[in-house]
């Protein structure tokens, strides 16, 4: 039975982008079936992130409104067989999508995939309402900031009350990532610290990611970063997030990177 | 403020963690989940209005949540004069 997701904030650039590309190639090198959904109509990134955004014919919006078929519209990732982009249409905006046109995408993908991990845009508007009306399970990304965690707690507030889910009284899980995490700055007392964000949010962690040059790297060359740099602190945080939201019983470790000697010597640009 | 300069020694993240549980507790209650401290803190500072005029910068409000305990802090300088207009009042 297929698991649908949405990677959520309220709050713009904190990550939840790069997470849902990080956690689905995760996920699919792990053997799963995954389609990676982008719901930002008109501020399309996944496909960019993903390295997949000069193979964009169809789009979301094309299949809701049944131009095109699902299997049009879909990309295989070019790295990972089980991996898939649904891209969002660049052009349109984001009242072309309709709740009946994303439940009957939702439900095609349902049948198809394993995990349907939806990309969320920022805000509370509609789009942001849509990629979470019929998820089973939520990643709310969280950066250690105070705007970050009061819009962390809005989506909250949302993801009990919005989705189809908590309309027929049922539990929505949920789930914290903090991402860009520096646990230095925490220690020191100039950052929240990781049990600062969840006592206020009272949620679940699914994974810390620590701050990372890493993940401007994945994305300047299009690449999930667990894919660009599987050794990577960041790629090693994702791998075992996305370990835990199948199940397994990962202890909670904040990953960092110990430069080996090599590193040292040459530098960090070879790839 | 003597207090807030003993937490930039430590530094800012006590603030930070201090001003979102107030915030939220807060924002919490106006959405309708109940919550216990916030509900608590808006009818103690009703009953306090109910006798006199409290400027809001003129209260502190500190909230911690534990596991077992929470805790509710509320400091409401009260002028000298308040006196004088419930004597007046009564």
């Amino acid at each position: 039975m297929a698991k649908v997701l949405v990677v959520t904030s309220g709050k713009g650039g904190v990550g939840k982008t790069t997470s849902t590309a990080a956690l689905g190639a995760a996920l699919a090198q792990a053997g799963q079936k995954v389609a990676v959904v982008d719901f930002d109509v008109g501020l399309r990134n996944l496909d960019l992130v993903m390295g997949a955004e000069r193979r964009v014919v169809f789009d979301l919006i094309n299949v809701v409104q049944g131009v095109a078929k699902l299997q049009q519209a879909l990309i295989r990732d070019k790295r990972l067989e089980t991996l898939w982009l649904l891209p969002a249409s660049q052009t349109r905006d984001k009242d072309a999508l309709t709740e009946q046109g994303v439940a009957d995408v939702i439900r095609e993908l349902r049948g198809k995939f394993d995990w349907v991990i939806c990309d969320s845009p920022a805000g509370i508007e509609r789009g942001a309402t849509l990629a979470m009306r019929f998820a089973d399970a939520a990643v709310i990304v969280t950066n250690p900031e105070v705007s970050s965690v009061r819009d962390s707690d809005r989506i909250i507030g949302l993801l009990d009350s919005k989705t189809e889910k908590a309309e027929k009284g049922q539990r929505i899980e949920k789930h914290v990532l903090i991402t860009r995490y520096d646990a230095q700055r925490a220690a020191r007392g100039e950052m929240l610290t990781i049990e600062d964000v969840l006592e206020i949010l009272s949620t679940p962690l699914l994974g810390i990611i620590p701050e990372s040059e890493e993940v401007l790297r994945a994305s300047n060359i299009g690449s999930p970063v667990t894919l660009s740099n599987a050794a990577s602190s960041p790629a090693r945080a994702y791998i075992d997030a996305a370990r835990r939201l199948k199940g397994d019983d990962v202890p909670m470790t904040i990953p960092s990177d110990r430069k080996g000697l090599l590193d040292k010597l040459f530098g960090r640009r070879a790839a | 403020m003597t207090f807030l300069n003993l937490f930039r020694r430590r530094g800012s993240a006590p603030v930070a963690r201090e001003r979102l549980q107030i915030l939220l507790s807060y924002e919490r209650a106006t959405r309708g989940q109940s919550d216990l401290l916030a509900l608590l803190r808006e009818e103690i500072l009703a009953a306090i209005t109910k006798h006199i005029t409290v400027e809001r910068e003129n209260v502190q409000v500190r909230m911690d949540r534990g596991a077992s305990v929470s805790t509710l802090a509320i400091d409401v300088e009260i002028p000298n004069s308040a006196g004088l207009l419930v004597a007046a009042g009564s």
